[in-house]
């Protein structure tokens, strides 16, 4: 880590991930690198996450990480990274595809797996598929149910994978901020809100029983800010669709849905136009809206969000629904 | 969002002044805090009042926020409920209370906070003390017209036990007593005197209104006799550098690191201390010393490694260790022994037993354990000690403790990192209680093993391999019975044997043990240790016991080797066994005189996998002892 990353302006990321090559920090490097007095604010929520992610590895047999492509699992790999080096991360990835997502967030999926020489394993719920499930035709709840809570418990269990990484945090959502940082899962994928393991000090306790498991969440204390923060500090490749360009849109609801492909039917008197628009989350593109900005370079997103008066989830259409939905969704085994 | 950015600055500037700004972020320091409570003390109201006035709420928050005051709100019509952004779960929203912790995030000008609001109900104490467990600071609240309550003395003793440094007392609802001075100044003596009493050494008094907003995070324009800080402004204030005590160098290792044949790290978290290449450091329990050739992290080498910080050692001799080892400053080192004292928190509907045996994780290693002795509980209501044979949900105790093996851990009071452990339930996993070391104990540390010539192959002889044959089942169901028969069958196929019997033991070893579940344990453990000794002796030994618990046959069964422990259930129906009575014991235990009474209110826990099962119902004894006999010939036993 730098000593002062921020007398240094590393190439955002958006030049990294346009330019094809995902190699992460290049800088020269002294050999030794001197400590400071103390660490700060990013380096003891690395310092954090590394340990979290050591526990996983060294307390289940077959953990594995749940790769979303967004910005925060950017953040997860790269701490994978760090923990286990010079070894690479003891377990493999996996993609819960559904289908829909933005076309750029799979192309990076593939060039960040091969780049960093890690197992990416990609499932798509084909009974889905085949009955023809999508957000279009059958609404926000019932594909997410479908298409990735039903997907993720397909493949957890085809796997038997007893430890399942996520890149959720505490300040996204009022039942994430009551969760484990080690969360207990019943042999059904159900969480127990009511009945959570007390986690104590440092002390995380992964003992299961067969075909338990548990989601473990090594960024539950980062922030929204500390994420773009330790994005920009150590050069993280993100999406390019976290930074502004135009882009085909259309607004339906007070919502900008860009047009990814052809698979979004236009309404009438609907035409696409084209608009700087930028994300903030991402997800699947008919139920991810988008912002309109220009901000192009990482100081420029990071002052955007501290201006803004709205929070990140407000763009996803999944939240917007009673108070407790995250809740209910997480019981039946969403991440 | 609170910033000081211009939304009208220049473009071309905006970069700069971000940087700026990120900097000011990461310079910053951390304090983690919780808030405890009675209901209705309006604790969750005051977080929400300290994320709303730290403007840390975005827009779209404040929509649901006021949409679910109008459904579920408690505060009046047209007032924000500001309980209702802690209180996450549906549960909690439905009946307006805190069951789990919520870990909430904000920061001002001079410092980033993370509030944990904690339950204040007796029932889930056990969430409290997680979220205590890494709080900096506790904001203890009470309500102004009511004072300091039990509730109050009960958060305050955990607070104290999990060594929580900084406690502010926030007397709320000070807008509910016409802000009086007088009211305030007695609960804050009151609570003072209360605070040295349990080892609260530094405690700040405040009184506030959550609901208004006075002394929350702006002086009060109604308690201007109060030239104390706000609650915000003292928490800015509080020391937060977790400075620990310990400067000795501590890590536990959690993973070993060897990607090819020429690296071999050990991976861990600075616990206390710093380190420097060139540092000499033990490996403890083995004590095998090394010194420290690199610390290795993705970044590049460091020449110090900080408390904290994540990193990966690389020895600069092929010394062994591996996870459950601590890696110590060779001049500093910790504790060492196998028996220590502590005080527990118990977290578990199954009480903890004297005896039984759990497992222990302190830093990265786990061990067996077991309670040797219950010193005394402590009422957490009025801070009393009392004698107590067990502990239930909630208890906290002080106690001796034993493991299986010697492990490395200095005074909670010097570290909470290497001075904490929490114990777990071998058979339903669940984190069952947690511990805070107080001291060694010395009385194992004088006393080795004497190691004899012969051994118990040798004193069996080719006549038989030692073993016990461990009979389990309900009263009645013919356990002594068959023990009896095939003990007979044995001596006349020339086999040396001995028979332990329940009731007999009970009129000499175990004659000060009566039937309640903590002397059960101990009754097993005791007959479990002479079977032991009489394998070692190599005599076939059987045991005929009840045993009800899976947990301490489960104990007896590890004191042997593998394969000298044969479990034989007695697959005896409950009807069956009370229509025997051969005691007269069911008749009693239905009648109410005989309590704690297996299968009548005491549980019978029948075995998983029993190297035998007997079906006392259907088959004879004879047939029953032939099945045996059998059964220990396959083995090479006889």
């Amino acid at each position: 880590m730098l000593l002062d990353p921020l007398l240094d302006i590393r190439p955002a990321a958006r030049e990294i991930s346009g330019s094809g090559s995902v190699t992460g920090s290049e800088a020269s490097l002294p050999a030794i690198l001197t400590t400071p007095a103390r660490l700060t604010h990013l380096q003891r929520l690395e310092a954090e996450s590394i340990h979290i992610m050591r526990e996983v590895a060294a307390q289940f047999h077959k953990p594995v990480m749940l790769y979303s492509v967004g910005k925060d699992s950017s953040v997860l790999l790269h701490l994978a990274m760090k923990a286990f080096y010079p070894s690479k991360p003891p377990f493999p990835l996996l993609h819960v595809d559904t289908t829909w997502k933005f076309r750029e967030m799979i192309e990076f999926r593939d060039r960040m797996a091969r780049d960093l020489g890690l197992d990416l394993m990609v499932h798509i719920n084909r009974d889905g598929v085949r009955q023809g499930i999508g957000p279009v035709s059958h609404g926000s709840a019932v594909h997410t149910d479908v298409m990735k809570t039903q997907a993720l418990k397909q493949a957890l269990d085809a796997h038997g994978f007893d430890a399942a990484f996520g890149g959720a945090r505490r300040d996204e959502e009022k039942s994430r901020a009551k969760e484990r940082i080690f969360s207990f899962r019943t042999s059904s994928h159900r969480w127990e809100p009511k009945n959570q393991r007390p986690e104590l000090w440092s002390l995380y306790q992964g003992r299961i029983h067969k075909g338990e498991s548990i989601r473990v969440f090594p960024l539950s204390n980062w922030t929204e800010l500390d994420i773009w923060q330790y994005i920009h500090q150590e050069a993280i490749p993100v999406v390019p669709l976290y930074f502004a360009k135009p882009r085909p849109v259309v607004e339906r609801d007070g919502t900008l849905i860009m047009v990814d492909d052809d698979r979004l039917p236009l309404r009438p008197g609907e035409v696409p136009e084209m608009a700087w628009v930028r994300f903030r989350t991402l997800g699947c593109y008919p139920l991810t809206g988008a912002v309109r900005s220009t901000a192009a370079t990482l100081p420029e997103i990071i002052r955007e969000m501290l201006l803004s008066t709205g929070s990140e989830r407000q763009g996803r259409v999944i939240d917007q629904d009673a108070a407790a939905s995250m809740e209910a969704k997480k019981q039946e085994g969403y991440f | 969002m609170l910033t000081d950015l211009d939304p009208a600055t220049a473009p071309a500037d905006a970069a700069t002044e971000v940087q700026a700004y990120l900097a000011r972020q990461n310079g910053k320091d951390l304090l983690r805090f919780i808030t405890c409570g009675s209901v209705d003390d309006g604790k969750s109201t005051l977080i929400g009042r300290l994320l709303y006035d730290c403007k840390c709420l975005f827009e779209d928050q404040l929509a649901s926020l006021e949409a679910d005051s109008g459904r579920f709100g408690t505060t009046g019509a047209g007032r924000l409920d500001l309980a209702l952004l802690v209180d996450g779960l549906a549960a909690e929203r439905e009946q307006g209370i805190t069951i789990d912790v919520a870990y909430r995030f904000f920061t001002t000008d001079r410092r980033k906070f993370i509030v944990a609001d904690t339950p204040g109900h007796e029932q889930y104490t056990r969430n409290m003390v997680t979220g205590a467990s890494t709080a900096d600071a506790a904001v203890l609240l009470v309500d102004a017209r009511k004072g300091v309550l039990t509730q109050t003395r009960r958060h305050s003793t955990i607070v104290s036990l999990l060594g929580v440094r900084h406690v502010v007392l926030a007397v709320n609802k000070m807008d509910a007593v016409g802000w009086s001075r007088e009211t305030f100044e007695r609960i804050a003596a009151d609570y003072r005197v209360f605070a040295q009493r349990i080892g609260i050494d530094e405690v700040t008094c405040i009184p506030v209104s959550a609901l208004t907003g006075d002394n929350v995070t702006r002086p009060s324009e109604h308690m201007v006799w109060y030239g104390g800080p706000t609650l915000l402004g003292h928490l800015e204030s509080v020391d937060a550098a977790a400075e620990e005590k310990l400067g000795s160098f501590r890590m536990a290792v959690q993973w070993v690191n060897r990607p090819n044949q020429d690296f071999r790290g050990f991976c861990g978290t600075v616990a206390g201390g710093a380190l420097c290449t060139g540092d000499e450091v033990a490996i403890l329990p083995g004590g095998r010393t090394s010194r420290v050739a690199r610390i290795v992290t993705m970044d590049g080498d460091l020449e110090t490694a900080l408390p904290g910080q994540a990193v990966t050692l690389v020895l600069a001799d092929e010394v062994d260790a591996s996870r459950g080892d601590m890696i110590v400053a060779a001049a500093g080192r910790p504790e060492v022994a196998d028996q220590f004292a502590a005080h527990v928190v118990w977290m578990d509907e199954q009480p903890l037993l004297p005896g039984r045996s759990y497992l222990l994780r302190a830093g990265t290693a786990t061990v067996g354990a077991q309670v040797t002795e219950l010193k005394h509980a402590i009422n957490v209501n009025t801070q009393e000690h009392a004698a107590a044979k067990h502990l239930d949900l909630n208890d906290v105790g002080f106690c001796n403790l034993a493991l299986d093996r010697p492990i490395p851990f200095d005074a909670y009071a010097d570290s909470r990192e290497t001075g904490s452990f929490i114990l777990i339930d071998r058979l339903t996993n669940a984190t069952a209680g947690c511990g805070m070391i107080r001291f060694p104990l010395r009385r194992a540390s004088n006393i080795h093993r004497h190691a004899s010539k012969l051994d118990k192959a040798a004193r069996a002889g080719s006549l038989q391999k030692p073993c016990v044959l461990w009979f389990t089942g309900l009263s009645g169901s013919g356990k002594s019975s068959v023990a009896d028969r095939l003990e007979q069958e044995l001596h006349r196929l020339g086999r040396r044997t001995m028979i332990l019997d329940g009731d007999n033991v009970r009129h000499g070893l175990n004659r000060d043990l009566g039937f309640t579940d903590e002397d059960r344990v101990e009754n097993i453990r005791r007959v479990a240790e002479v079977s032991k000794l009489m394998v070692d002796a190599g005599l076939i030994v059987l045991v005929s016991f009840i045993s009800p618990f899976r947990e301490e046959r489960r104990m007896a069964r590890s004191l042997v080797q593998d394969g000298e422990f044969l479990e034989i259930f007695m697959d005896t129906p409950l009807e069956v066994c009370e229509a025997r009575d051969p005691k007269g014991l069911y008749k009693k235990a239905r009648a109410g005189q005989l309590p704690h009474f297996t299968g009548i209110d005491s549980a019978y826990e029948p075995p998983d996998a029993p190297e035998i099962t007997l079906k006392g119902a259907e088959q004879g004894t004879d047939a029953m002892v032939a099945q045996v006999i059998g059964e220990l010939r396959r083995r090479e036993v006889i």
